[in-house]
């Protein structure tokens, strides 16, 4: 919750709002200023440590790990700036990608089928989600846990009782599968350095994202709600379609996840993806979303996931031992919070 | 404020006493410090110059497994002269991004498993256009030679759970219960549908959930509970044996334990009968012979198995061999 503090109008017959606000007040005031310079430090910290990291080879494999966790990390983000949490999202990423190759597989389809009909079902569980939350006024923390633990047993039940393994059959023979593959898993080469295609969707999704919250009337209705649903819904902002919007868009961003994985490995796992929504959530508000709701950008988001793909695979290049790497995490998400709060505080007592 | 300052000058002097005072003769730090002094200590046997191999796992963190397994290769390579580097993650994905990440660091060799091994196809056909020789472990026989590593070192889950149909058969076993610790995890599937098929009495599966102990112990307790004529429960994991042991006795159960890989309390057990046998695959085994098997391709440009798999096990493991084992499973090399 922000409440702007009052002042001196030095022209009372402009709303405050309207304002002009020099460059560098509004630079302050952006969510994401913190994570951006906690970026820095990291990268230039890496940087120094460890002589591979700085390789183009090596800076395609960081960005790739941070697009595979960006692209859920910004929708994660928009929900979270909503003022709702999705527990549910990492094992989403594993429902959708088996669907797709179960659906193509059993049926005999063409793979770009299976793909569609993920689409839809990936939708209607983030829908779902939506509509229990608003219905039942229950905290999303407790929909969602639900969620998660009825997906987690049915990734696992249905691939069982489907494959009779625990993961899929491949389906790379299949019709369609390279064309899928292309959109969904492929390399793109430029200057010798592969680069893969998730990066792509996770700038795009950047864009959508902050297109979205920044530039159209349904992203004042997200701070709206997040920062008070009450108030919200007393000017009229369609609460309740707003936040069944935004679970729908976690549920895209697992749909394309979904789909990475299963193109590029051609079989999934019915197992994983547990414990990947925590990740997500630590990208966002390492990004400078507030966990209440109401503040936050979708930049933030993506750049806490830069600084999460750097951290990972820099204590790799630098040679160290893994084990530490939870307790960095953590270390990280605490200090960056602390930065966020104090850049936040410093910003509204420059305004 | 003053107080709370009070109390924790209290409690720290208190722990410290404590300390002092209450010294343990037996056991400890100060054992396995004297475990070590008698060890062997690590010098370079070799003058060949200092590679770099990573070994990258589906490992989960913090388990024993792995660490037998680390410390095979850590042996080896203080032999060898080599950097050795571990990582893991139980991710499939995460698991590829790490031997992206070990590929673009251009170490001279890898040692990777293929749990998941579409997942890893990619990474290794990578490691392999960068000329970087690698090596599977433990899981992947099938798929090793066709994704073009040298040689794969490990157990056959299929052969192993055959070993342990025929040695219930030995001992005379009517009705067995086969407890599975990790749903979705293929190795654990073949290793009880091995068991299945060479035993000749009954043999069902119970799936348990191998992260909530008190969870696996009740499940048990209460499968035994239930049908009192099983007369052997096989557990997949060293952890897990003694959790089968104290179902067995809440449960009232003439059931004998039987085990997959050692551990010093598995060691123990064979020693005190409560345990029946252990089948082990080596870990240190496969750690140690990965990093020694890259170092001779490197150095002579060997290749051990001609083709085919190296079997590390499995290896029937009773009370006859037990004393010996509990020493090295103690100091974490069995």
């Amino acid at each position: 919750m922000t409440t702007t503090v009052p002042e001196k109008q030095p022209e009372p017959q402009l709303d405050e709002r309207l304002l002009r606000t020099s460059p560098w007040k509004k630079l302050m005031g952006r969510p994401e200023l913190g994570s951006v310079v906690g970026a820095i430090a990291v990268f230039i910290f890496f940087s120094v440590v460890a002589d591979s990291f700085l390789r183009p080879a090596s800076l395609a494999t960081v960005l790739y790990a941070a697009s595979t966790l960006g692209i859920m990390a910004v929708p994660v983000a928009m929900l979270m700036i909503g003022g709702e949490f999705d527990l549910s999202a990492g094992v989403l990423v594993t429902s959708s990608a088996l669907i797709s190759s179960m659906f193509s597989y059993q049926m005999t389809a063409n793979t770009w089928v299976g793909v569609g009909v993920s689409l839809l079902v990936t939708l209607a569980i983030g829908a779902f989600n939506g509509v229990m939350l608003t219905r039942t006024k229950l905290p999303s923390f407790i929909i969602t846990l639900g969620t998660f633990l009825m997906l987690t047993g049915m990734n696992l039940g249905f691939t069982k009782l489907i494959s009779g393994t625990v993961s899929t059959k491949s389906i790379a023979d299949m019709e369609g599968f390279s064309s899928a593959k292309d959109v969904f898993a492929s390399t793109i080469t430029i200057g010798g350095v592969d680069f893969k295609i998730t990066i792509l969707w996770w700038l795009a999704l950047i864009l959508v994202a902050t297109w979205i919250l920044l530039r159209t009337r349904a992203g004042n209705w997200i701070f709206a709600v997040g920062g008070d649903v009450d108030a919200a819904r007393a000017v009229g902002v369609p609460v309740n379609k707003t936040k069944i919007g935004l679970y729908m868009g976690v549920a895209f961003g697992a749909w394309i996840s979904g789909q990475h994985l299963l193109f590029s490995y051609d079989v999934v796992q019915s197992g994983e993806g547990v414990g990947n929504e925590l990740i997500y959530i630590v990208a966002a508000v390492i990004g400078g979303c507030l966990i209440t709701g109401g503040y936050g950008s979708a930049v933030g988001a993506a750049i806490g996931a830069l600084i999460f793909g750097m951290t990972s695979k820099g204590i790799v290049f630098a040679e160290w031992n893994s084990d530490w790497f939870k307790f960095f995490l953590g270390a990280m998400l605490l200090l960056a919070t602390l930065l966020n709060a104090w850049v936040r505080k410093r910003a509204e007592a420059i305004k | 404020m003053a107080r709370f300052r009070t109390w924790v000058s209290i409690a720290v002097a208190g722990a410290l006493g404590l300390t002092l005072a209450g010294c343990s003769s037996t056991g400890g730090k100060r054992a396995e410090d004297a475990r070590k002094a008698q060890q062997a200590q690590g010098k370079a046997a070799v003058d060949t110059p200092r590679w770099t191999i990573a070994m990258i796992t589906h490992s989960g963190d913090g388990d024993t497994f792995w660490d037998i397994v680390q410390s095979g290769a850590e042996q080896a390579a203080v032999k060898d002269n080599i950097n050795f580097l571990y990582s893991h993650n139980d991710e499939a994905q995460q698991q590829a991004q790490l031997v992206d990440a070990a590929v673009d660091k251009k170490v001279d060799g890898i040692i990777v498993t293929l749990a998941k091994p579409d997942a890893m196809k990619a990474a290794v056909a990578r490691a392999e256009k960068a000329g970087i020789p690698v090596i599977t472990v433990n899981s992947g026989s099938a798929e090793s030679k066709r994704f073009g590593a040298l040689t794969h070192i490990g157990q056959d889950e299929t052969i192993a759970g055959e070993a342990v149909g025929e040695e219930l058969d030995k001992r005379g076993k009517k009705k067995a219960l086969c407890v599975l610790h990790e749903q979705g995890n293929v190795g654990h599937e073949q290793r009880c549908a091995g068991a299945k098929s060479k035993f000749d009495g009954r043999m069902t599966n119970l799936y348990v959930e191998g992260t909530n102990m008190p969870d696996v112990q009740s499940a048990i307790e209460a499968k035994l509970q239930s049908d009192p004529s099983i007369d052997s429960v096989v557990t997949l994991g060293a952890p897990f044996a003694a959790t089968a042991v104290k179902a067995k006795e809440d449960a009232g159960s003439k059931a004998e334990i039987e085990t997959f890989d050692l551990n010093e309390k598995v060691a123990q057990g064979l020693q005190d009968g409560s345990l029946g046998f252990a089948v082990d695959q080596q870990p240190y085994l496969q750690g140690y012979e990965a990093v020694d098997l890259l170092w001779l391709y490197k150095y002579n440009a060997n290749v051990l198995g001609g083709g085919k798999p190296v079997l590390t096990g499995p290896q029937i493991v009773t009370k006859d061999q037990a004393a010996e084992l509990e020493e090295y499973a103690k100091r974490g090399t069995r």
